[in-house]
């Protein structure tokens, strides 16, 4: 028998192949880390992180965490952190409730409400989210009406200074007190959470349709109104099926909040570009930028696969 | 008919006291809003922001006196389109058209029609684009009368090919070069540009996506971690990250004064995001293929690139349609990202002609229009989609994996 010759023998060939895109990825990888060093060189900067302790000298509109202008580059990037934790923070549980509403929706009886759910869904997953951020902050919150002629809404009251939760009062001509919410983060939160919702909806309607219609016939029988059923025993149910959906969609909107950049809402990104145009510093910047948003998607993932163990059926 | 439709629909809507407030509620919220539009529309409503900036919003700022390449190539498109509607409809019914055909015939001559006098296009540009329709019908016609009886397999076979070479064309018409005048890049903008860049982008992230899903699926260890790793970061960073680094920082990592065009960087990291996804949507498609497909081919003694490109990938690939025409979607909307970094897609052309003092506070008439063309343009992908998983669901070529 002859011996089997080398080209023909799988395995070393997949050692042959392995050992030539390993090559030519550190061959890659060197050319360009040894460009990154001369070009480095040449602009006269080093890659250190030493530049963060050193005062940014620019403001940034509105923090949840105290900065003034006077801090350091590493405060302001805080800043700018806590700030995209706000609104995924609050998105998240806004985008939740409004998707699950429109997704149960979509399984009602009466053809107006079903209607108007597959409308929205529809109509919103099929534009782009910028497109939609832009139009509400441009073209809805800019050009609300003055603090005394402000929008009445239930609990709201929309003004050109700003979004007021919980009973804001007008007093010479300023609303004062409740709870205010800048235009760029009123435009970026309804933006976000609407946008999120519709995909969130169609998460939720896959899981309850993944409930087999015995189960609403069952509890019908059993004398339950419709919303009883979906409470108590179908939606418990579908949570299986809708949970590791929302990990996914819960990571999109954190990532999709660093489109706050476009309508000015300081998020992280947007502090992280202006101190790129400060300091020159790109390659940490952007370093420090991926850590961020890639440990942010690990949270989510974790506590997402953490609750998807809480909901999934146990073997008893 | 009529009748007992109409009583279930009042029964539905009426049937008992909360299903009536319901109804009534949501009635008037939809009225209210419905109203609350018109009134806008037709009282607030600017519109001659639209038709005096029509052809920016299409074309960005192209040079005028270059203008006839597009149109030669809008004529090209149109009249390939033509002769592949004939050849993939026309065999099966050559004695006349079907309904769907004749239904969106009609759509489109009604949009020709109706759209470019609304617009305020210019007498010329709208008789070309009659001229236009009317090829495009004639061509359909034709292609569906004789050429798809005679050579209708035959050019099948080979049309792939013509559509990348009228591509490779478009791509000299729009960009200029070897004996046209150059127009670069960075004056490509609007329409035109949001779907060269798509389109672009999506041809050259679709074999890249399928190597680096192969990658994934490799039993080789390094080409796993490395596949797995680069898909897995990419699709972990929001893409304006990624355009940051290709915007601001490929210049640091190639040699000095190498780093190519703004639109081509960006063109550059689209091709690498969109990869990743692709990626994930393909390995969808493999997981799907029965390993007895694999064995069964290699049984047969075809190589490993055989078994791929000959069983593997076509069902793979059929299965991962869907996920992928949702990629594609997706990579259509993401195109608008490239407006923050300053280049003039569709929105970025929009947002520079709003920043235009003579259309201040004019958001909403803008903002709207590219919203119904982002939405016609993605509810077609879908519905095509749609349509074309249930061609391939019926034919005997469905995979055996159910």
């Amino acid at each position: 028998m002859t011996a089997l010759p080398w080209w023909r023998d799988s395995r070393k060939v997949g050692w042959l192949v392995q050992a030539a895109v390993g090559l030519g990825l550190l061959l890659v990888v060197a050319l360009l880390l040894s460009n990154l060093e001369h070009n480095l060189t040449r602009a006269g900067l080093r890659l250190t992180l030493g530049w963060l302790n050193q005062p940014a000298g620019f403001d940034i509109a509105e923090t949840l965490l105290p900065y003034r202008a006077s801090d350091s580059y590493g405060r302001a990037l805080l800043a700018g952190l806590v700030n995209t934790l706000r609104v995924v923070g609050i998105g998240l549980v806004l985008a939740t409730g409004l998707g699950v509403v429109a997704g149960a929706a979509s399984f009602s009886t009466n053809p107006l409400l079903r209607g108007l759910s597959r409308t929205y869904v529809e109509v919103v997953r099929n534009i782009p989210l910028l497109l939609q951020l832009v139009f509400w902050y441009f073209a809805v919150f800019l050009t609300l009406p003055p603090a005394n002629q402000a929008l009445q809404l239930p609990g709201l009251q929309l003004a050109k200074s700003g979004v007021y939760l919980l009973g804001a009062r007008l007093v010479n001509g300023e609303l004062v007190g409740g709870w205010r919410l800048s235009l760029e983060l009123a435009a970026l939160l309804t933006g976000l959470v609407i946008y999120s919702a519709a995909f969130i909806a169609e998460v939720v309607r896959g899981g309850i349709a993944s409930v087999p219609k015995g189960q609403w016939e069952a509890a019908e029988s059993l004398g339950l109104k419709p919303l009883a059923t979906l409470r108590l025993v179908v939606l418990p149910q579908a949570l299986r099926v809708i949970v590791p959906g929302l990990n996914s969609q819960y990571i999109s909107l954190a990532k999709n909040s660093s489109l706050a950049v476009a309508i000015g809402y300081p998020d992280l990104y947007a502090v992280a570009e202006t101190t790129l145009n400060q300091t020159g510093r790109g390659i940490e910047v952007f370093l420090l930028l991926m850590a961020v948003y890639l440990g942010l998607d690990l949270c989510i993932s974790v506590l997402m696969n953490g609750l998807e163990r809480l909901v999934s059926l146990k073997d008893r | 008919m009529s009748r007992p439709s109409l009583q279930s629909w009042r029964r539905q809507l009426f049937g008992s006291v909360p299903d009536t407030v319901l109804s009534l509620g949501l009635g008037a919220l939809i009225s209210w809003a419905a109203w609350g539009f018109l009134h806008w529309a037709f009282g607030q409503a600017q519109w001659l922001v639209l038709r005096a900036n029509a052809a920016t919003l299409t074309i960005g700022r192209y040079p005028e006196a270059q203008e006839w390449r597009l149109w030669l190539l809008l004529g090209l498109l149109v009249s390939l389109t033509g002769l592949s509607w004939g050849l993939l409809r026309g065999r099966a019914t050559a004695a006349g058209w079907p309904l769907n055909d004749r239904i969106a015939a009609g759509l489109l001559s009604l949009l020709t029609l109706v759209v470019p006098p609304l617009l305020a296009f210019g007498g010329l540009n709208q008789l070309r684009l009659l001229f236009l329709l009317g090829l495009l019908l004639l061509l359909r016609g034709l292609a569906g009368r004789w050429l798809a009886h005679r050579w209708g397999l035959r050019l099948a076979q080979s049309w792939p090919l013509v559509w990348a070479g009228a591509y490779l064309l478009g791509l000299w018409l729009i960009g200029g070069g070897l004996g046209l005048t150059p127009v670069r890049p960075s004056d490509w903008g609007g329409l035109m540009f949001t779907l060269l860049i798509t389109s672009l982008t999506l041809l050259l992230a679709l074999p890249l996506g399928v190597l680096l899903a192969l990658g994934r699926r490799s039993e080789l260890p390094l080409l796993r971690w490395v596949s797995v790793a680069y898909i897995e970061v990419i699709r972990g960073a929001p893409l304006i990250t990624l355009l940051f680094l290709g915007q601001n920082l490929v210049g640091f990592l190639l040699p000095g004064g190498l780093a190519p065009d703004r639109v081509w960087r960006a063109a550059a990291v689209l091709t690498g995001f969109a990869a990743a996804y692709v990626a994930e949507a393909v390995r969808g498609g493999l997981n799907a293929v029965p390993r007895g497909q694999l064995e069964a081919s290699r049984s047969l003694g075809l190589s490993t690139a055989q078994t791929l490109g000959l069983v593997v990938l076509p069902q793979a690939l059929k299965v991962a349609l869907p996920a992928l025409v949702g990629q594609c979607i997706a990579l259509l909307q993401d195109t608008t990202l490239l407006s923050i970094i300053g280049l003039f897609d569709l929105l970025g052309i929009a947002r520079s002609v709003l920043a235009n003092p003579d259309w201040l506070g004019r958001y909403a008439e803008v903002y709207l229009l590219l919203a119904v063309l982002y939405w016609c343009s993605c509810s077609a992908l879908s519905l095509g989609s749609r349509a074309l998983e249930q061609r391939l669901s019926s034919s005997n070529l469905r995979p055996a994996h159910r």
